[in-house]
Parts: C-alpha cells; sequence; structure tokens
C-alpha cells in the first residue's frame, strides 16, 4: 500500500472524528442501483452495483460494492469493494474519503478515495472520485431517474474511468479511458423497494487501454441486452 | 361493529362527564396504552391504540375539575402521552426528556392537573413515532358557563392519516431518499400536456429553474399512500353520526394525523364554525375549511331533511380522502364525491415571487387611518385610506396583482369595502396566509366560502390586548434532499433552548422559507395569532405557516417551566424542526427546577 492510499485512508476516520457528538439518530439502507444478468453473444455476465450506508445527517458510513461475474470463464472480472465516508458539504453534495479494494479474477489493487457525491442541476446523481495509488485513476458517474409514470422510470447511465498511468497487468493504458452507457426501464412493483428492469448496457474503451485489450484478443466494445432488479430497502 | 365500539367510548366519556356534573369537582380516568391490530379497510398492521382499540378514545371532562389520569404503559418500549393545547403544569406536559422522564414499560404514570379551559383537545404520544402508529385520542371539556353555542348531539370526527408502513420505518426510507413517497412527481405525459398548453419553450423554462433548484412543485405531501381514517374508521368502513331532521350537530374536528392537512366539506350543508382550537371564535358560515395538523375546529351544520351527508375530507395534495356520514339512520349513504386534481406548489410557494406587488401604487393608499397592516411577506404597509382605496382604479391593478392587499382588506371587514369585487381584482387567491400567487389557496368545491385564518375572531379574547414586549425571528428552514428540517438553520440536537421571561408578551414572527406548510405548536402558553383582527385575534394552539410566507403570533408568558415548540408533522419534529422552550421567573412555588442552558 502506497503513501497516497494510506493518506486518503487515514482521512476517512478524520472526517468522522470531525463531527459534534450530536445525538443525531441512525440510519441506514441498502440501494442496489444495478443487480443484473447482462447478456450478449460472448460470455454472459451477472452485475451489481451497490451503497449499503449506516450513519446520521453528519456522517455516513458506505460500504459501495461494484462487480462483474463472467459464466463462461467462471470468473471476477471485476470485483471492487470501497469503505467510503460521506460529509456534507453543502445543500446538495458531500465530500467522500476511503479506501477501494480490488480482488477479481487476477491481480489485486487497493486505491485511497477521494470524491464527491451528490446531486447535480436537474437532478442528475453525480459520483466524482479520484482513486490514489502507484497507478491513480478518476471516475466520473452520472444518472438520471425519468419519469415515464410516477412507477414506471427510465434511467439513463453515463460512467467514465480514467487510469492516469498504465497498468498493462490489468490492461489498463495511460489515460486510455473506459466508459459505460446504460439504459434502463424499470417498473416500482413493491413500493420502491423491489423495481425489475430492462435495458442496454454498452461498455468501451479508448487509447492505450483499448490496444492492450485487442492485443489480448478482446474486444475493446461491447453491447448487453440487461433483465435486473433495483433494490432498496 | 366498529362503530359500536366507537358508541361505547363515547358513553363511558359521557358518562363520567354525567357522574362528574353533579357537584364533583375530582375525576379519575384511566388509559392503557396498547400494541393492537389496526384494520383500515384497505389494509392491517400492527400499531399502537390507547385502551386496546383502534377507536380513538374520548376523554371527557369539565372545566374547572381536577382529573387524575393513570396511563399505563403495556409497551415493550418506553411511552408518554401530551395533552394538546391544554393549559397545565409543565411537569404535567408528557413530553420525554422536557417535562419528565417518560413512562417505561409495564409502569403508570398518574397525571394530576386541574381543568382551566373549555373546548375540543386532544392527546397523543410525544414517544417516537407513536403517535402516527396510532397513540392518539379525542378530549372534550364542558364549560363551566354557557356552551359555546346551542346544538342537540355533538360528535368528535378525528382524523388521522394511517399508513402502512410503521413511523420508524416512514423516517429511515425519508432519510434515504426524501421523495420515497412521492407518488405525486410530474412525469413525461405532464410534460406533454404543459408543452400542448403552454409550449415547449416555456415547459422546459419551467422545467428548468425547478430542476435548477432540485426542488418538485409537486412536494404538497412527503408522505403518500397513506389511507385517512374518521374516528378510526378507514372511506369503506364509513364512520356514521346520526341526527334527527332540524337537529344542530356539532362537530368537533380534530386532525391528528402525522403529516395531513385535510379540506373538509359536507356537501349539501353549510357549516358555522364556532371554535378553533378549543377556543370560541364568532361564527363564521363556510362551504368548506382546512385543518391544519394537530389544530381542532368546532362546526354546526343543521340537517333540514333526513338525506343522508357525506363528511369528505381530502388531502391537500389530494392523494387520499377521508370519508364519514351524518344519516338518520345506521347504514345510510351518500354520494362520495372524486378527488380533485392535485395542486402544484409556485415559485411564490418558494418565496421568489414578491416582484409582482411592485407595480402597486402604494402612494395613493398612504394618510387616513393609522393602522398597520402585515404583508405576507413581512413587509407593513402603514396608514392606508380605506376610503380612498374603495374608489380605486381597480382595473389598473389588473390580472396580475394577486393578492396580498386586497385580501387583508376582505379580512379587516371594512364596511366600505364590503362592495369590492374582488373577482374584478384578479385576486384569485383571497388569502392573506398564503404567498402571492400561491399553488396552495384552497377554493370551496362548489364555489362558495372557504375559511380562511383571517375570518378567525376570538369570541371572548383570553388576554388584554397589549403590544409585545419583544420580538422572536424563527426562520423555518430545512433541506429537503436531506431530509433535515430546522428552525433558523439549526436543528434540535445543535441548538440551544429559546428562553422566555415569565411575564413578557412575546411576538413570534415565523418565516416560512421552505417550501411545506408547517404546523408549529407552542405547549404550554397560548399562540395568538395575528391576523389583523386586534384585540379579536384569535387564540390557538397550533398556527399553520404556509411556504413563502410570514405569519406572526404572540404569546402572554404565563406559564414557568421548560415546553416543546416545534413543527407538529411528525417526521419534521424528529428531523430537527423542534425547539425546547425554557420560561425563567415566575410565581415561587411553579417555578421550574431546570438548567436552562442544559439539553437540546
Amino acid at each position: 500500500m502506497d503513501r497516497g492510499t494510506v493518506l486518503a485512508g487515514a482521512i476517512a476516520p478524520a472526517l468522522l472524528m470531525a463531527l459534534p457528538a450530536a445525538a443525531d439518530p441512525l440510519v441506514w439502507g441498502f440501494q442496489a442501483e444495478q443487480n443484473e444478468y447482462r447478456v450478449t453473444d460472448g460470455d454472459n455476465v451477472y452485475a451489481w452495483d451497490f451503497d449499503a450506508f449506516i450513519g446520521t445527517d453528519e456522517a455516513r458510513f458506505v460500504w459501495r460494492s461494484e462487480g462483474e461475474y463472467a459464466f463462461g470463464e467462471d470468473a471476477f472480472e471485476t470485483l471492487e469493494n470501497q469503505a467510503r465516508v460521506q460529509v456534507p458539504i453543502s445543500d446538495f453534495w458531500d465530500a467522500v474519503a476511503g479506501v477501494r479494494l480490488d480482488t477479481p479474477s487476477g491481480p489485486d489493487r487497493v486505491f485511497g478515495v477521494i470524491g464527491l457525491h451528490g446531486l447535480a442541476p436537474q437532478f442528475i446523481e453525480t459520483d466524482i472520485d479520484f482513486f490514489i495509488a502507484d497507478d491513480p485513476a478518476f471516475r466520473f458517474e452520472i444518472e438520471y431517474e425519468g419519469l415515464i409514470t410516477n412507477r414506471i422510470i427510465l434511467t439513463p447511465s453515463f460512467e467514465l474511468d480514467l487510469p492516469f498511468t498504465d497498468d498493462e497487468e490489468i490492461g489498463l493504458g495511460g489515460f486510455g479511458p473506459s466508459m459505460e452507457l446504460g439504459l434502463r426501464l424499470s417498473y416500482d412493483l413493491v413500493d420502491r423497494a423491489i423495481a425489475p428492469y430492462v435495458g442496454v448496457h454498452y461498455e468501451r474503451s479508448f487509447g492505450e487501454s483499448s490496444l492492450l485489450a485487442q492485443r489480448e484478443g478482446e474486444n475493446p466494445g461491447a453491447v448487453f441486452f440487461v433483465v435486473g432488479a433495483r433494490l432498496q430497502f | 361493529m366498529a362503530y359500536r365500539l366507537l358508541g361505547r367510548a363515547t358513553l363511558l366519556g359521557a358518562g363520567l362527564g354525567m357522574a362528574l356534573s353533579g357537584a364533583a369537582v375530582s375525576g379519575t380516568y384511566d388509559i392503557t396504552v396498547d400494541r393492537i391490530e389496526i384494520d383500515t379497510g384497505d389494509f392491517t398492521k400492527t400499531g399502537i391504540g390507547y385502551n386496546g382499540s383502534q377507536t380513538p378514545t374520548v376523554l371527557r371532562f369539565r372545566e374547572g375539575e381536577e382529573v387524575t389520569i393513570n396511563v399505563t404503559n403495556n409497551l415493550s418500549e418506553e411511552t408518554s402521552i401530551h395533552w394538546h393545547g391544554l393549559i397545565l403544569p409543565f411537569d404535567q406536559d408528557g413530553v420525554p426528556e422536557i417535562s419528565y422522564d417518560g413512562i417505561a414499560p409495564g409502569e403508570t404514570f398518574t397525571h394530576r392537573f386541574p381543568i382551566v379551559q373549555s373546548g375540543t383537545y386532544w392527546f397523543h404520544s410525544h414517544s417516537g413515532f407513536q403517535e402516527p402508529d396510532g397513540a392518539y385520542g379525542a378530549i372534550i371539556i364542558e364549560p363551566e358557563g354557557r356552551p359555546l353555542a346551542r346544538f342537540d348531539k355533538e360528535y368528535v370526527v378525528q382524523l388521522t392519516d394511517k399508513h402502512p408502513h410503521s413511523g420508524d420505518r416512514i423516517m429511515r426510507n425519508l432519510k434515504m431518499s426524501a421523495d420515497y413517497y412521492n407518488r405525486e412527481q410530474r412525469t413525461l405525459f405532464d410534460f406533454i400536456s404543459d408543452a400542448s398548453e403552454n409550449g415547449v419553450g416555456a415547459t422546459l423554462e419551467e422545467r428548468r429553474m425547478w430542476g435548477e433548484m432540485r426542488m418538485m412543485p409537486t412536494d404538497i405531501e412527503d408522505v403518500q399512500g397513506f389511507t385517512p381514517l374518521i374516528n378510526g374508521l378507514g372511506p369503506d368502513q364509513n364512520w356514521t353520526g346520526l341526527f334527527e331532521k332540524g337537529e344542530r350537530v356539532l362537530l368537533r374536528f380534530i386532525n391528528s394525523s402525522a403529516m395531513t392537512y385535510f379540506d373538509v366539506r359536507i356537501p349539501g350543508l353549510k357549516m358555522t364554525v364556532v371554535a378553533a382550537d378549543g377556543n370560541p371564535v364568532q361564527p363564521v358560515p363556510v362551504d368548506e375549511f382546512r385543518i391544519g395538523v394537530a389544530e381542532t375546529y368546532d362546526v354546526i351544520v343543521r340537517p333540514r331533511t333526513e338525506d343522508a351527508h357525506t363528511i369528505f375530507a381530502e388531502s391537500m395534495g389530494r392523494t387520499a380522502y377521508a370519508r364519514g356520514t351524518l344519516a338518520v339512520r345506521e347504514g345510510l349513504e351518500a354520494p362520495v364525491p372524486e378527488l380533485r386534481e392535485s395542486p402544484r406548489l409556485t415559485m411564490a410557494d418558494m418565496g421568489m415571487d414578491h416582484g409582482s406587488m411592485a407595480g402597486m401604487d402604494h402612494s395613493a393608499m398612504t394618510g387616513g387611518q393609522d393602522g398597520e397592516h402585515t404583508m405576507p411577506d413581512g413587509t407593513t404597509m402603514k396608514g392606508m385610506d380605506h376610503g380612498s382605496m374603495a374608489g380605486m382604479d381597480h382595473s389598473t391593478m389588473g390580472g396580475e396583482h394577486t393578492m396580498a392587499d386586497g385580501t387583508t382588506m376582505k379580512g379587516m371587514d371594512h364596511g366600505s369595502m364590503a362592495g369590492m369585487d374582488h373577482g374584478s381584482m384578479g385576486m384569485s387567491t383571497g388569502d392573506p396566509f398564503y404567498a402571492a400567487g400561491s399553488g396552495l389557496v384552497p377554493k370551496a368545491a362548489n364555489g362558495g366560502k372557504f375559511l380562511s385564518y383571517a375570518d378567525l375572531k376570538a369570541a371572548k379574547p383570553l388576554y388584554e390586548d397589549r403590544d409585545a414586549t419583544r420580538e422572536i425571528e424563527l426562520r423555518l428552514t430545512g433541506n429537503m434532499e436531506r431530509y433535515i428540517w430546522s428552525i433558523n438553520g439549526v436543528k434540535y440536537e445543535d441548538a440551544d433552548p429559546i428562553v422566555l421571561n415569565y411575564g413578557e408578551r412575546v411576538r413570534f414572527k415565523f418565516v416560512n422559507e421552505t417550501m411545506m406548510t408547517h404546523p408549529m405548536h407552542l405547549h404550554g402558553m397560548w399562540s395568538i395569532l395575528d391576523n389583523d383582527n386586534g384585540k379579536w385575534d384569535p387564540v390557538k394552539h397550533t398556527v399553520s405557516v404556509s411556504p413563502g410566507t410570514t405569519v406572526f403570533m404572540e404569546t402572554e408568558v404565563d406559564a414557568p417551566g421548560q415546553w416543546a415548540f416545534h413543527c407538529h408533522l411528525s417526521y419534521h419534529a424528529a428531523a430537527g424542526m423542534f425547539r425546547k422552550v425554557v420560561v425563567v421567573g415566575g410565581p415561587e412555588d411553579q417555578r421550574a427546577e431546570l438548567d436552562p442552558v442544559s439539553g437540546g
């Protein structure tokens, strides 16, 4: 673990300690934006992306988990867990600090996390994260819930991952971004707790990362049909 | 069956009342706090009930009586009972951590206090979310002297908004996503219909403005998905009150909802409002009235035929209704109206549309009478000349001049203005207790009279009219997205108590900076609503403050001790729109043993 990781990891508890000792009630919750089966002409994938949180108005501890399991390969293409502390810094924005641990089938990586989480104007859910390590990276995620009706919701999403250096071992080329575009149509079946959805998911890498994928014999871009259920408890 | 239960509870209450009506000056009452099954007709759930029933317990006291109330906690958690609107020693007020330590599971707490008032009140738990879960009941206090009005029969009509989720779960969901329960959000179809009406450009611009603020014009009811009840019965269970043709029936409306305002009407019957928050008001005949959370209104109706009549109480956001029936015998029904269209908040409700008043020629109004008029935005207009206003060219005031001034005039009831045609002035709003151009201004379903706060005049003021000794500004604030509610930007946990001095008359200035309506409730002391009626200003316990408005109330600080002061929307109070009030000084024997700086 390099110094950057240690630094970011140390900020998280410091943010927690800065809290006033108020008798604020604890709230907790679980929100899975993605919990889905991805079908393509290649290897089908199960993917998830959830936040589990506990905390108060002053700070929340968040366990964020994302992963993709490929059935054909019987392997985790990606498996990422973050321990994050979110502290409000304005009406709509939280500062984030934490640690990210990647343990897919293949080499592991550890990052420190510093970022922003919040609601941008026009109700756009936004995450901006810097991942600090020997091979640092940047991630930008946005999502919008478009109401067709009050229960049928069309959710476009966009994610951009940008490595700053080459990390060929895990297929990343410096400033070779990868991108995910999603469009999911969900129906709130039980309150907002269970919302089944269908949609499309497109991912593609560019630049050096794309070249590395091609060298490995992989396709740098893929389209998936997805079926899943959003969960919120 | 459920009605029979209510009847029994009412009879029990009446029986106690009669027993006391002799020379008796003290009575003993028992209340158990129980976990019960609640059946709304739409769903069943586990909740809390007093005396083992979802039919609210009705306590009937007499003014001047010394009451002893034994409250037995059969729950597995702490409970408490607050006697809402009653004037009593602070250690009997029933607020854990402020009046006392609460009532532990299995324990019985005995309240003892004198009854020094009369009218319609209610009681409820002040612990956690027990009140939304069902812990509420009614209080009727018979006056020592003449009754407030002539009536032949009386019924309590206690409203609530019963939700299938527990209070704890609702709070957690709101903290997770504030719009969790809002199923009235604008959709693609609303966009298409708005665009076809107002044009695509205007609609996009309007959506952009709301999106810029990250707020929603549909944010009127935070918590939807409830079934409204009347006296513990859902719309299909149809609570029924019996009358005989020609009788005067007194209906004691109590809004015991966690979150919901109701617009109440009885199609075919005029209602005469005779009391508000327990205190008699000069009678106002109305077709419909809005009852804020925790308020009470006593109305008299007089059915002149044997036809059945529906009591119809629509939620302010029009997502649900409570329904009961007045009939000459059980089992009769009258038509049940459709819910009206959901209102939308406007930029005025955001406090952003005061510009529309700029065009008014104030100079034309100076001179003459020296009254001082409070505008909804808090500015004052001194010395309006009502005589010259009568001759004003209303046509020039036009449609864009939406409100404030004219409506204030209306409340003043000057003879010379009686003939004014408010309609021609474009004053569609007609109520000074809403922001100019507000989307929340109510209209009677039959086009008739809708009660305004401005109409309320005390029948017999409780206090001599005098100038306030000081003013305290309380900005009602919040962060909707995080579901944090506060006063002056500080939530309860982080706030110092408000310290008042015994004997002063404090003028509270509420400035609502949020988009929600807040029913503000001060415990222990009366809230004299300043509605421009001078010494006839009505005496209330709960004062509703609409979005984008400023409302004043005055309090004679005559009750030593420490008290709660909060928004009565359960989840707003719990999220921080709450203060402790400490009254220092006062008669030695009533003085509180307390430390003014401790606690929230």
